[in-house]
């Protein structure tokens, strides 16, 4: 397990007290895995990912561990973390599009960037230029500034430079949001490619979009209200969902393989609850049309079938009824 | 290569921060004063009320804020009533005259004609008030007009809007007010605000294009033009809304700047005739050898109450900014 | 590039065109005669003396041919660098202004180009510790808000008229004959420094304001939070961001020029400097109008020249300007 997460808890203060925004988050990712991270906005999902690599000032590591490679990854610590970024934890954040410093060829600015991390810069030339050639650019790239460029060659540049001294954990943020969905596929196989070559080891996803993720993830996770809700691979997400949230994410696409806007998930009625003095119980419960009296408490994040986790209880009886009329059955035989 | 709609260009950069133009403060533009609704779509009225409700939240807590605003009160206060309080008619004279400040006479008399410096810095705070305001508001409308139009229509108009805007910038303002009082010899305050206005909008005009521009690239604009509304009600109902923070602080820094124009141009004896302004008092010290004779309470006291006038817009425009810009909040 | 400066070349000569149109325009299209309203401020009591005087006048103003004819006349002589004849000073007008000009261009020039410097260095320095913010933004907000006349008097009230560090007027000391001896440049360093420091201060709160703002906003951008995500050093993002938003500033520098020309104006008046803003005072005084006239136009002239150079640099150091080439919107 390349990544290991344990009860991962940060959260960012606002003028109206602390928001709860990952709280008390457990998972891992293999080696070679691409996760995807999905659930609605305001979820903590961004929170997450952004937090494994940098905090910013409002946001505070306030407990549990992240190890990679075997290591722990002091992310509560600024100035220890600076060495890991890019080296072993790198990002593709939300606006890689307005990622480049305007005013810098983006082979001078990453030279810059390079430098600046202890790294020869024309030790890594020749990679970067392949690497640039691999994602469809033209070669004198470098030598453009990003005004020059597409917002999606932007993208691409910012991809290249965010993996170019091979990380073992990669973030893309939102990494499909803005595109159309041919451009989303592209992008979509360049992560997985970039895995195929082993430019980075383990990857995240996090989108609100989860058509894309059944295309490229191996696994994907849920998130709701700053907790896990279901984690499981990819094609049993989409087919098999236990979590009566994921079951009305799913549900509220027209079509897997379709996408939708972001802003109303119109089939869920209500909103998420507030991070800032999250219920008590089961996050969902207010919107959940199975909940019932144990739902008061909160749900463990169990792994139902091997694989396959979920924090329902709704979930945890059906499977439990679902063993014990096997076992019937099996004693009537 | 991508069709760059983005101005370019020292105009297009003007806006972009406060370009701390000596005494012609340009708002942080692009420094998202401007921060349209997440997913930009239409806001219902609960969320309206909520932002409201945050917004005095906000405002309430900011420091900078609250500091400018009572000062600002103060003075507000004093140009209200300033007639009202006066000790003395602003022409009286006593013997002997340049008499010291003192209970009788807060800020002294002035040398040689005896008259009570403080009755006149009353009056001069509300010629400056208004005169500030008649800037502001010319400059504001011509500015707005100007950018809204040439950021909208874009093309030839746009061209033209430009070419007229940088004609004005490389006039400057004084000059022009030199050789214009030289002749027209009975001027009144309408005549002075005006003509800051008139001259003082470029800034605003550049600002207000360049945000256009975003604008007019966002989504619910680009619907509202395919349902066929016309130009001016999109710009009135879908830009201008937007922009209203930015508008306001626009204004905040044009009644600064209209001011300490208005000073200059009192200083040299070109503001209105028959007035007492600020600029009129220190003009008047200057020239009665105020400096010489020691008569420093007949200038000290009128540029300190214009220092602090736009001080505290200064920092209530920060403070506005503060509030209106979350990004800038925790700072 | 070339579309761009194809562009502000036809800025600057439509704005010349347009300067020296109002500066032609504004006696002869203003109600009334300008021969009589420069009559009227003479106690003239003699009719016949009255009649001479404005058949000179006239031809001095050059009002008795046709309007279209006059406005060329004009032209032709700003063109050939003639402005007439100061009569205050009864002395070619280019002659006159061309005494002045050095003693404003000393002020201008040290001024803005210190303010500039030295605002954007330390603005930049207080975007990033709190403790030089805390002391920068409060002064800067104070010379930025203070009106240049009431900083110069201020200036000259205590540091010439009550401690007497600095003579409060006049360009040198009268004793002395200009020249370049040590004496006299002494004496001409010792009066240049009071309105320069007036100046400078105003400016130099401005800047230095702009800047901390610009920066504290650069720091904020995508690129600089991506770079800190990457790891960068604070020195790359802070050496970015200073960049970036000198842009701004460049064309804020632009937008001041006017104002900056207008606060010496009225510093030189204080200081009874002998430069352009005191010898504009003295015409005004004198209603020396060709003087006027001239000093206008020479201004516009120095502002568009100033203006230019700051397209030059902005192309320089801006990769937007320079290489929007195909410009579609440049």
């Amino acid at each position: 397990m390349s990544v290991k997460i344990d009860n991962l808890q940060i959260y960012y203060s606002t003028l109206r007290g602390e928001v709860k925004a990952v709280d008390g988050v457990s998972f891992s990712i293999g080696d070679g895995e691409i996760m995807g991270l999905a659930g609605e906005s305001g979820c903590g999902k961004s929170t997450l990912g952004n937090g494994l690599i940098f905090l910013e000032g409002r946001m505070r590591h306030a407990g549990g561990k992240v190890t990679l490679d075997g290591k722990e990854l002091p992310i509560g610590n600024p100035k220890a973390m600076e060495q890991h970024r890019l080296r072993s934890v790198s990002i593709i954040p939300q606006y890689a599009m307005s990622a480049l410093n305007p005013t810098r060829k983006i082979g001078r600015m990453t030279s810059d960037l390079l430098k600046s991390r202890g790294v020869d810069y024309k030790s890594v030339l020749e990679e970067f230029r392949r690497r640039i050639a691999l994602v469809g650019l033209p070669a004198d790239v470098l030598d453009r500034y990003p005004f020059e460029l597409s917002g999606g060659m932007r993208q691409r540049a910012t991809m290249v430079i965010s993996t170019l001294l091979n990380p073992s954990l990669l973030i893309g943020d939102e990494v499909t949001s803005a595109l159309d969905v041919s451009t989303q596929r592209a992008v979509g196989e360049m992560l997985m490619e970039f895995r195929d070559r082993g430019y980075v080891k383990s990857t995240i996803v996090i989108t609100h979009d989860l058509s894309i993720l059944a295309q490229i993830a191996d696994t994907i996770l849920i998130m709701y209200a700053g907790k896990l809700a279901e984690k499981a691979d990819a094609q049993t997400i989409v087919s098999n969902p236990l979590h009566p949230y994921t079951q009305q994410l799913l549900a509220s696409l027209p079509e897997v393989g379709l996408r939708y806007d972001e802003a109303p998930l119109v089939g869920i009625p209500g909103r998420p609850p507030s991070l800032l003095d999250p219920p008590k119980g089961c996050r969902f419960r207010d919107r959940c049309p199975v909940a019932f009296e144990q739902c008061a408490a909160e749900p463990p994040f169990v792994e139902l079938h091997p694989g396959h986790e979920v924090a329902c209880w709704k979930a945890i009886q059906d499977a439990q009824s679902f063993d014990e009329e096997r076992a019937t059955q099996g004693a009537a035989r | 290569m991508s069709v760059n709609t983005e101005p370019t260009g020292p105009e297009a950069q003007a806006v972009a921060g406060n370009a701390g133009a000596a005494q012609v403060p340009v708002p942080p533009g692009e420094a998202g004063v401007m921060r349209p609704v997440p997913g930009g779509g239409s806001v219902s009225s609960v969320m309206q009320s909520r932002r409201r409700w945050e917004f005095m939240y906000f405002a309430v807590r900011n420091k900078k804020l609250m500091l400018g605003l009572v000062v600002e009160a103060v003075f507000v206060f004093i140009a209200i009533f300033g007639s009202a309080i006066a000790p003395y008619a602003s022409s009286k004279t006593f013997t002997p005259p340049g008499l010291h400040p003192s209970l009788n006479h807060l800020f002294g008399t002035t040398y040689p004609f005896g008259q009570d410096v403080f009755s006149q810095w009353l009056g001069g705070v509300r010629d400056s008030y208004l005169v500030g305001a008649l800037g502001a508001v010319s400059a504001g409308v011509i500015g707005l007009a100007v950018g809204f139009a040439a950021g909208w229509r874009g093309g030839w108009l746009d061209e033209l809007l430009q070419l007229l805007t940088n004609v004005v910038v490389c006039l400057p303002q004084l000059v022009l007010m030199i050789v214009i009082s030289a002749y027209q010899t009975n001027r009144s305050t309408l005549f002075e605000g005006v003509f800051i206005g008139v001259t003082g909008w470029p800034w605003v005009a550049r600002a207000v294009r360049a945000q256009t521009f975003t604008l007019k690239a966002r989504d619910f604009v680009d619907m509202a033009r395919m349902s066929g509304r016309r130009a001016t009600s999109i710009v009135l109902k879908d830009i201008a809304p937007n922009m209203a923070s930015y508008i306001f602080l626009v204004f905040v820094l044009l009644f600064a700047s209209s001011m300490l124009v208005a000073v200059n141009f009192d200083f040299l004896g070109l503001g209105p005739t028959g007035t007492m302004s600020i600029g009129d008092m220190m003009n008047l010290a200057n020239q009665w050898s105020a400096l010489q004779l020691h008569v420093w309470w007949w200038f000290l006291p009128p540029g300190a109450a214009m220092t602090l006038m736009v001080v505290a817009l200064l920092i209530t425009n920060v403070g506005l900014d503060e509030v209106f810009n979350p990004k800038l909040r925790q700072q | 590039m070339r579309r761009y400066f194809f562009k502000k070349v036809v800025t600057y000569l439509v704005t010349f065109f347009v300067a020296t149109t109002i500066d032609w325009g504004i006696p002869h299209l203003m109600p009334g005669n300008p021969v009589e309203i420069y009559l009227g401020r003479f106690n003239i009591s003699s009719n016949a003396q009255y009649l001479a005087l404005q058949k000179t006048i006239s031809q001095a103003f050059g009002v008795n041919v046709p309007l279209w004819k006059q406005y060329l006349d004009f032209w032709s002589g700003v063109l050939h660098w003639n402005f007439g004849i100061s009569f205050y000073a009864t002395a070619p007008v280019t002659h006159i202004i061309a005494q002045a000009v050095p003693y404003t261009l000393a002020l201008l020039i040290p001024a803005i180009v210190l303010s500039y410097v030295l605002g954007n260095r330390i603005g930049a320095m207080a975007a990033r510790r709190k403790v030089l913010d805390n002391v920068v933004l409060p002064i800067g907000y104070l010379f930025q808000a203070a009106p240049f006349a009431w900083l110069a008097l201020a200036l000259s009230y205590f540091l010439a008229v009550r401690l007497r560090w600095f003579p409060p007027s006049l360009g040198s000391n009268p004793g002395i004959g200009a020249g370049w001896n040590w004496a006299f440049i002494w004496s001409a360093i010792r009066h240049w420094f009071l309105p320069f420091l007036s100046v400078f201060l105003v400016s130099f709160g401005g800047w230095a304001i702009g800047m901390r703002n610009l920066v504290i906003y650069e720091l904020e951008t995508d690129y600089a939070r991506y770079l800190r995500s990457l790891g960068a050093s604070q020195r790359l993002v802070r050496r970015y961001a200073y960049r970036n938003a000198v842009l701004p500033q460049l064309s804020g520098l632009a937008l001041a020029l006017g104002v900056v020309v207008g606060g010496n104006i009225v510093t030189e008046v204080v200081f009874q400097y002998p430069g352009l803003g005191h010898l504009i005072f003295l015409a005004i005084t004198n209603e020396d109008f060709f003087l006027l006239q001239g000093i206008f136009l020479f201004i516009i002239i120095g502002v568009l020249l100033a203006n230019f150079v700051i397209d030059i640099a902005y192309v320089l150091i801006d990769p937007r300007t320079r290489l929007s080439m195909t410009g579609a919107t440049a």
